[in-house]
């Protein structure tokens, strides 16, 4: 049924895409309709390939510190009421800051090659998965704290024990929005600076007027987001605690 | 586990400002259960929660003693109107939580002995959420006795149950938990009467001692004088409120 009703919705999208295409009567390398993008994906597929596994790379990559970074920022701001007051508003600041203004300043620091994009998707996850699994640590039921407290719990296994797993659901919510995330970030790192990468290949098209390669790369972005999203989905169940 | 010890709770509490309960002393007898019954917000819970050590939201002026000179606060086992069971562990795993906390090793065998005795031993790998209510309040119970304390402190933790499962949950408990200074706080005069070897009611005014029936507690939900008992309580809970 789910994957009939997506079905119905692509069909959709793409019979609403072919009509603007013949009513307007654009030229392809304004608009390409579906069948040239089609065509153009199948001639280009191991190009198309080849780039998007250079941003899988930097996208996994990214997921990976990015997670493991905002876990441990999270579990310091847990434990720790002086880096609560300390580090917390400077977390807040730099989500007031544009991301793309910093994009070639890491292209500056880190070079061209997949690091700067790393960094980038880093950057750009660690504020959610951070702030969601704080939040999870810093409201585990009372019930639950009090019984240790009358068993003598310390501190460190009240956190092993409770606080943590209690904050396992809100992580998985914060590890599901940042794996849809990461792919922006990937991306802008690309658009800045670099030579491969579905961003870089997007960018190239973009600049030569094939629309249709453009098209054909974005979308390939797009599936390669949704497919992320629903692995990260199935990854995170258990934690979220969806078979409890 | 050392011997059961008198424990007596004597002061005042007020929130900010307010008075909360005014100076009352209560005396918990060693092995004995003490039923403070009392409507909502009268401190009943707060005064168990002052003797778990546990933060009240209440500024408490007075003292807490055992009448071995012994400290209280760590020598107490709680149970609470919710089960608090851990939802991702087993059923095995949150009797010996208090171990774990503690970083002890948990003593397996007594582990499964308190399962059984509980009727629990075709769970022992299930989750919280595969059981039912009387079922959890039971590993709550096994929980509790694992803690192998001589002062036991309990919030309304029958209060959820259907008449049936509480009924059967009282009795197991009372047997259970023989021998231990016991504080059963509840709003359920029938509860009191069944179970209390003192009973006491808080009011605002204070706290009134009222005689518990002769038969020993247990007592079976349709004795005489336990059903008077209950009425007598329920008389006193509605004067107190009118």
């Amino acid at each position: 049924m789910k994957v009939l009703s997506a079905l119905a919705a692509t069909l959709f999208a793409l019979a609403v895409w072919q009509a603007i295409v013949s009513l307007t009567g654009l030229p392809k390398f304004i608009l390409p309709g579906p069948a040239l993008v089609a065509e153009t994906w199948w001639q280009n597929r191991w190009l198309i390939a080849e780039h998007t596994w250079v941003t899988a790379i930097e996208v996994v990559i990214g997921l990976a510190c990015g997670t493991v970074l905002g876990v441990i920022t999270a579990l310091q701001l847990a434990n720790s009421r002086a880096a609560r007051v300390l580090v917390r508003p400077m977390l807040v600041f730099t989500q007031a800051l544009p991301v793309f203004a910093l994009a070639p300043l890491l292209t500056l620091w880190l070079g061209y090659g997949l690091w700067s994009k790393v960094a980038m998707a880093v950057l750009i996850i660690y504020f959610p998965i951070t702030s969601s699994f704080f939040d999870g640590l810093m409201r585990t039921p009372q019930g639950y704290l009090d019984l240790a407290r009358t068993m003598q719990a310390s501190p460190r296994a009240v956190l092993w024990h409770i606080r943590i797993p209690a904050a396992l659901p809100s992580l998985a919510s914060g590890m599901r929005l940042a794996a849809v995330y990461a792919p922006i970030g990937a991306v802008i790192g690309e658009w800045v600076g670099s030579s491969q990468g579905l961003g870089y290949l997007m960018l190239l098209a973009n600049g030569r007027a094939k629309t249709d390669l453009m098209f054909a790369a974005m979308l390939t972005l797009g599936v390669f987001s949704i497919l992320l999203h629903w692995g990260m989905n199935r990854a995170t169940a258990r934690m979220a605690g969806d078979g409890h | 586990m050392t011997p059961a010890p008198d424990l007596t709770i004597s002061g005042q509490a007020h929130i900010n400002g307010a008075t909360l309960f005014a100076p009352l002393t209560l005396t918990l007898a060693a092995g004995q259960w003490t039923c403070l019954l009392g409507g909502s917000g009268v401190g009943k819970t707060t005064i168990l929660r002052l003797i778990a050590g546990l933060d009240t939201g209440a500024r408490f002026s007075g003292h807490i003693t055992a009448s071995d000179g012994q400290p209280v606060a760590e020598r107490v086992a709680y149970m609470a109107q919710d089960d608090l069971l851990l939802p991702w562990d087993t059923v095995a795993q949150n009797v010996t939580l208090g171990a774990r906390l503690r970083g002890e090793t948990p003593d397996l065998a007594r582990r499964d002995r308190l399962i059984a005795r509980m009727r629990l031993q075709d769970h022992l790998t299930k989750k919280p959420a595969e059981l039912s209510g009387g079922q959890r309040q039971r590993v709550a119970l096994a929980r509790t006795l694992m803690e192998d304390r001589p002062i036991v402190l309990l919030d309304e933790p029958f209060s959820a149950l259907d008449a049936r499962t509480r009924a059967d949950m009282q009795d197991l408990a009372a047997e259970a938990l023989q021998g231990r200074t016991v504080l059963l706080v509840t709003h359920d005069p029938a509860e009191a009467a069944r179970l209390g070897q003192t009973i006491t009611v808080m009011t605002p005014q204070g706290l009134i001692p009222c005689a518990p029936p002769h038969a020993p507690a247990p007592r079976n939900v349709d004795d005489l004088e336990t059903l008077e008992t209950q009425g007598a309580l329920l008389r006193l809970l509605r004067e107190d409120a009118a």
